[in-house]
């Protein structure tokens, strides 16, 4: 399979505040890569490098074979490629769900918006959320943003999707909804990027997990069973042990 | 070309007249805020006061003052006195009058605002200790809103400066007045005098405000 | 009072408020004009257009419409800058009202967080896509309340307009006193049209505070 997203010697710093620091990593077609780690450990910013949110000091990212630098013209090509969720979902409040989901594609990619209203509709309806299209975001609950801003990043037809900690603001009973429908996604072939706090999930939808800890990867495998039962570094061990209970 | 009016500021006294008459306005101004400040405290504590009749006159009050534009209060009061009740009042005293009617509403809108933005526990807490009203609003909840109504009383100040530039029209002698007459005298002379004299007057009006509004704005920002 | 004497008047101070209100909305509109440029202008921190738009806002927010309407209306022909009093009066209105908009414009896109712009980043919209789609309706919003307040302070400030000659309900007013001394007829007709002028706005914007206050969009 070929490398979609390529990531070397990427380093990052806020003025004397190093956040990243050499980091390397690759991610194939399909493949879906969870990264956890800390609080404060960088995962949040990485994303936000990967989609040129943020500016990087060092090193190269590129998607489908091109760089990604923040604030260059073209960068906006390169996001239609890269879809990306917030934990705080981001819905824009004038526009309703069906609004919110066809703006990008209508306005940034010039589709037909009777095409664009079908696709999100069908979309809509896989999340179960058909009958909520003339919605407006502070009617719906925090699970159903958390899907309409999910299907809204699905109709950029990006190559990677990109969730930075998407469960974290809600409610426990809405957590399952949101997991659920990006299970499905998995499954259905998205190269997907993850962060997360959920270790059970994480378990179950990753293909490899990335363990992020000050700024540096730690670990790196394909062995996702393997990690969270015996992972091979203390820090790793010590982190995983904040999740249980004995 | 002709010269635009800068040599003729600095012949004889014309410079110093502009400066006595930008004074006017600003005498007309520091009377008409020092008297709606104190004034304005007073109708703000009012305005909190949880009584019908006095709330919906002191409303009437506020929305009168806010929705006429200054001049025409002006015009009441200096052409309307003197023909309903045969006063006699001088322009200066009217102008002061209006400002101050107009000031008070301002500050005691401000002065409310920022006695409700008190929380109401501070006024229990007061009310448990055994204080009585007086004593409340003096020593607990008035000092809380000074930081807040400092910056705003003196962003009043500019905006009491810029209005009172109003006056001309009932005949005061301030800075445009006497800009206009400068340039009157010096028709013959300069005959495009009227750029330099209105061009200083609009400076004048800026160096004078400017300072004033930035140090509302810095106080703001570091009390907020 | 007088009753023939104010049906006799009627007309004049009609004709004088619909003088101010033409001049009045087209002041208005140039001022919206200039506050949704100048707001742009800081949002994307241009740079040099931003200095000049903040000398721009500090010159025209220090000083009064009077003197700034003398100074486009007496000193510009000067320098061969020769303009009619009504596209004066339209001037001097848009350009104090466009310094007082820019600042509410202001506040209300400050008021929109980061986030929201950069989820409409991440959707690959670019920056003006963003600020147009994304940003500016919920800032305008918000801005409605204050945006309002800013139209009373211009409709109210027109007051002024007597002193460059345009016969507005001041100039009406005084020169009927001056010449007929019906000073109270005078005076009762000058508060009622400004009343009929400024009293549906004021009105408009109780409302709309209200409803901002306690809604949002989807109610």
């Amino acid at each position: 399979m070929s490398e979609l997203l390529k990531v070397t010697h990427l380093h990052k710093e806020f003025g004397t505040n190093v956040v990243l620091k050499d980091i390397n990593l690759s991610v194939k077609k399909g493949e879906v890569v969870v990264i956890i780690g800390p609080s404060g450990c960088g995962k949040s910013t990485f994303l936000r490098c990967l989609n040129g949110l943020e500016d990087i000091q060092g090193g190269v990212i590129t998607v489908d074979g091109l760089p990604v630098e923040a604030g260059k013209r073209d960068i906006t090509k390169l996001r239609q490629k890269i879809g990306m969720v917030f934990q705080s979902y981001e819905l824009f409040p004038h526009m309703t769900v069906l609004e919110n989901i066809i703006l990008a594609p209508t306005k940034v990619q010039k589709r037909q918006k009777d095409e664009a209203v079908r696709e999100a509709l069908e979309l809509l309806d896989k999340v179960g959320l058909s009958d909520k299209k003339d919605y407006y975001p502070r009617q719906l609950s925090g699970g159903q943003k958390q899907r309409v801003a999910i299907v809204r990043a699905l109709l950029m037809h990006p190559e990677v999707i990109l969730f930075d900690e998407v469960t974290a603001a809600l409610d426990p009973e809405m957590v399952h909804e949101v997991l659920e429908t990006m299970i499905a996604l998995a499954k259905g072939g998205s190269t997907m990027l993850i962060v997360t706090h959920e270790m059970a999930f994480a378990k179950a939808v990753a293909d490899r997990i990335v363990f992020l800890d000050k700024g540096d990867i730690v670990e790196e495998t394909e062995d996702v069973a393997g990690f969270f039962n015996e992972p091979e570094t203390d820090r790793a061990k010590k982190f995983l042990k904040t999740f249980s209970y004995e | 070309m002709d010269s635009l009016g800068i040599d003729v500021l600095f012949k004889g006294t014309n410079f110093l007249r502009l400066l006595q008459g930008l004074w006017v306005s600003i005498e007309i101004s520091l009377i008409s805020v020092a008297l709606s400040i104190v004034l304005g405290l007073l109708i703000g504590i009012l305005m909190t006061v949880d009584n019908k009749p006095l709330k919906a006159i002191l409303k009437v009050y506020l929305e009168t003052v806010r929705i006429m534009p200054q001049m025409v209060l002006l015009f009441i009061v200096y052409f309307g006195t003197t023909r309903v009740f045969g006063w006699d009042m001088s322009a200066e005293s009217s102008a002061i009058f209006v400002f101050t009617f107009w000031g008070t509403a301002e500050m005691g809108d401000l002065v409310r605002g920022s006695i409700k933005s008190v929380p109401k526990i501070q006024f229990e807490s007061a009310f448990a200790l055994g204080m009585d009203k007086i004593q409340t609003y003096l020593y607990i909840i008035l000092p809380q809103t000074i930081r807040r109504l400092i910056p705003l009383s003196i962003n009043l100040i500019t905006r009491m400066i810029k209005t009172t530039s109003l006056v001309m029209m009932i005949g005061i002698v301030e800075v445009l007045k006497v800009g206009q007459q400068i340039i009157e005298a010096n028709r013959k002379v300069s005959p495009n005098a009227a750029f330099g004299v209105f061009a200083v007057v609009f400076l004048l009006y800026f160096i004078v405000c400017w300072p004033i509004s930035r140090l509302a704005t810095y106080l703001e920002k570091r009390w907020a | 009072m007088d009753k023939d004497i104010l049906i006799e008047y009627l007309p004049l101070y009609k004709d004088a408020l619909f003088l101010t209100l033409k001049i009045g909305w087209q002041g208005i509109l140039l001022a919206f004009v200039i506050g949704l440029v100048g707001s742009a202008i800081f949002h994307f921190k241009v740079p040099v257009l931003k200095t000049i738009v903040g000398v721009y806002i500090e010159l025209f927010r220090n000083t009064p419409l009077l003197v700034q309407l003398f100074f486009i209306y007496f000193a510009l022909p000067k320098v061969g800058i020769q303009i009619t009093a009504e596209l004066c009066g339209v001037l001097g209105l848009g350009l104090l009202g466009g310094a007082y908009m820019i600042e509410t414009f202001r506040s209300g896109l400050e008021a929109i967080p980061v986030i929201q712009t950069e989820s409409a980043l991440s959707l690959g919209m670019n920056d003006l896509q963003t600020l147009w789609h994304v940003i500016l309706p919920q800032a305008i919003s918000i801005s409605v309340p204050g945006l309002l307040a800013n139209v009373i302070f211009l409709l109210k400030e027109t007051s002024v307009f007597s002193t460059i000659s345009l016969m507005d309900l001041m100039f009406t007013a005084k020169d009927l006193i001056g010449m007929y001394a019906k000073t109270i007829e005078c005076l009762f007709l000058l508060v009622v049209f400004y009343l009929i002028m400024l009293l549906p706005v004021s009105i408009i914007g109780a409302i709309v505070e209200r409803r901002l206050r306690y809604g949002q969009f989807g109610d």
